[in-house]
């Protein structure tokens, strides 16, 4: 297989290890900047901004609808909370909360999932988060963000703390391919088109990112030209993007590690139906995932770049 | 608006915003007025003698913070913000309609002056706990109430909440516990039972105090024993009665979520002349 010689795809930091350090940064930067965890601050990271501003890390305990309230809190009295956990806990234990609390009178609160996807690997599906991206895009107000590196996860926790409104942030445990160079630079709402083609467009987001590249190279030595965009905003999605892709390709495929019913798949499909109607296939989950190694399930569980190309073929065969 | 502390003043304005209660619901023809005539001394009581407020400057940093977290009680709350000057009296009737700032439930885009949307119970104890951290790191003097319904308490975040406000010894917080025995299928007793309330707040490690949330007096010395207290927060179980101030209603479960008809809002005003 020919090399994309543009991306190495070393492995990079973890994404939720960017944002632990990028959070302690912002809190030198701005006694504005809270935090609040649910018992988790080693495997959420925000054991760098806990060390060093324990005054402003509240550990909530074991409670995540308390801490998602509490951050709304602080919010209403000005402060900038940041309140994070699994993914898994904080999207579905504190989504009423952030439902009524923050998105319905557009709250200044910024909630960041750790361990998303089956990628937590041993720990099992109960601590997995399929579904977040899904829960976070069905509130109004909230930016949703998923970004693919730790290039990408310092800027966003930053955009997020200097944005006046709700944010979601998704973030892995696995250390992450660094995709992005460490200046890139990136604009809220407008996806990266990574590599040009003609024939197809692989879209993607957080891990997946990085398989759909390699994916454009098992695709390349079939002769086909594989365009690559990372949708690193998943709300407000970059539709123009997204149509352009469609209009100049012809078919598509989206991968995500969520539920390929309601992640981003649902969303670029809509977004097509809207402004120019294409094929696509999806990579993505159908079912609960199992304990295994996070590189086994990402295998067994079809996200890999062979099931990416598999995908491409399927798409470019409904392609008139 | 003038602020007061004399019992007899204060007991005027509830007969007043007891009126609003009866007439709002009553044009709405919807709403819940049982546990707004529940809660009218507590609210008055807070708005003209305990909060530092300034209705000529509703965001002021340092003001004290209420949030009503038994969101449907809206009417007393818009009756004392409209008697307050925050918003106008002349629309309270409006209540529930298409475009109204009077809302079915609290809502900050309406009413800017509102600290927080409410309706979801069990939540606001935890945003004026929040409130009650940025107050402490902003070293400012900011004090945070709240009212509970006492259904509302069988929530399991409240004591989520009363856990970590007894823990971050939250004393420039107040909760106090609308306690009026009756919620929407009927009396907590029946419907999932409450007691002992007072053993278990104490149990989580707050400062308790029982009362009749009727009592002006009793309320003052209470809301100034819980600003006294330090190093833990307090709640005050107020002993209420739902649909206080109108004899039909009183301890009534029906009007837990019934407005008056034109024959009811009548008598109803009449006993609150």
């Amino acid at each position: 297989m020919p090399a994309n010689t543009k991306f190495e795809l070393k492995l990079g930091a973890p994404t939720r290890e960017a944002f632990g350090r990028t959070l302690a940064e912002l809190g030198k930067e701005n006694p504005n900047v809270v935090v609040g965890d649910a018992d988790l601050t080693k495997s959420t990271m925000t054991t760098y901004f806990a060390k060093a501003f324990p005054e402003r890390l509240f550990e909530c305990g074991i409670a995540e609808a308390n801490m998602v309230a509490i951050g709304a809190g602080l919010a209403m009295s000005g402060k900038i909370p940041f309140v994070s956990s699994f993914s898994a806990f904080i999207m579905t234990k504190g989504f009423e909360q952030m439902r009524c609390l923050v998105a319905y009178p557009n709250v200044n609160l910024k909630v960041v999932g750790t361990h998303s996807g089956i990628s937590i690997g041993e720990d099992g599906p109960s601590q997995m988060s399929m579904e977040d991206l899904a829960l976070a895009c069905a509130l109004p107000n909230f930016t949703v963000l998923s970004p693919a590196d730790e290039v990408a996860t310092r800027w966003a926790v930053r955009w997020a703390a200097n944005h006046v409104g709700p944010v979601f942030i998704r973030c892995g445990r696995v250390k992450a391919p660094v995709i992005y160079d460490a200046d890139a630079t990136f604009e809220i709402g407008k996806g990266v088109e990574l590599l040009g083609g003609t024939d197809v467009t692989l879209v993607a987001t957080g891990l997946l990112t990085a398989e759909c590249i390699k994916a454009s190279d098992i695709l390349a030595g079939e002769g086909i030209s594989a365009r690559v965009i990372d949708i690193h905003t998943i709300k407000p999605l970059d539709e123009e993007l997204l149509a352009q892709a469609a209009r100049e390709t012809g078919a598509l495929v989206v991968a995500e590690e969520h539920l390929m019913d309601s992640g981003l798949g649902a969303r670029v499909a809509q977004a097509l139906a809207k402004h120019a109607p294409a094929p696509v296939e999806f990579v993505g989950l159908t079912r609960f995932a199992e304990s295994g190694s996070p590189d086994e399930l990402l295998d067994h569980y079809g996200m890999r770049a062979p099931d990416v190309a598999a995908a491409a073929r399927r798409v470019l065969a409904r392609k008139k | 608006m003038q602020k007061t502390s004399n019992p007899a003043e204060l007991a005027g304005i509830c007969r007043q915003i007891r009126r609003h209660i009866i007439t709002m619901t009553g044009a709405a023809k919807s709403g819940h007025p049982g546990g707004s005539l529940s809660a009218v001394e507590i609210l008055v009581t807070l708005y003209w003698d305990v909060l530092r407020h300034d209705p000529a400057q509703p965001r002021w940093p340092q003001r004290d913070r209420f949030v009503l977290s038994k969101g449907h009680a809206a009417p007393v709350l818009y009756s004392v913000l409209a008697e307050c000057g925050y918003t106008p009296v002349e629309s309270l009737n409006s209540l529930r309609k298409l475009g109204s700032i009077y809302q079915g439930h609290p809502d900050v885009r309406f009413i800017p002056a509102l600290e927080a949307s409410t309706g979801s119970l069990g939540e606001g104890l935890s945003v004026v706990l929040g409130m009650g951290l940025a107050a402490k790191l902003d070293n400012s003097p900011t004090r945070s109430y709240v009212v509970l319904g006492d259904g509302e308490i069988q929530e399991g975040q409240i004591w989520e909440a009363a856990m970590f406000g007894a823990f971050h010894k939250a004393d420039n917080v107040c909760a106090i516990v609308d306690n009026n025995r009756i919620q929407l299928d009927g009396f907590t007793k029946d419907i999932l039972d409450l007691e002992p309330i007072a053993a278990k707040w104490q149990s989580f490690g707050w400062h308790v105090i029982e009362l009749d949330g009727h009592d002006i007096a009793a309320l003052q010395a209470a809301f100034a024993e819980a600003a006294a207290t330090k190093g833990k927060p307090t709640v005050l179980i107020a002993h209420t009665v739902k649909g206080k101030g109108v004899s039909f209603m009183e301890n009534n479960p029906k009007y837990h979520g019934v407005a008056p008809n034109a024959e009811e809002i009548e008598l109803a005003l009449k006993e609150l002349a």
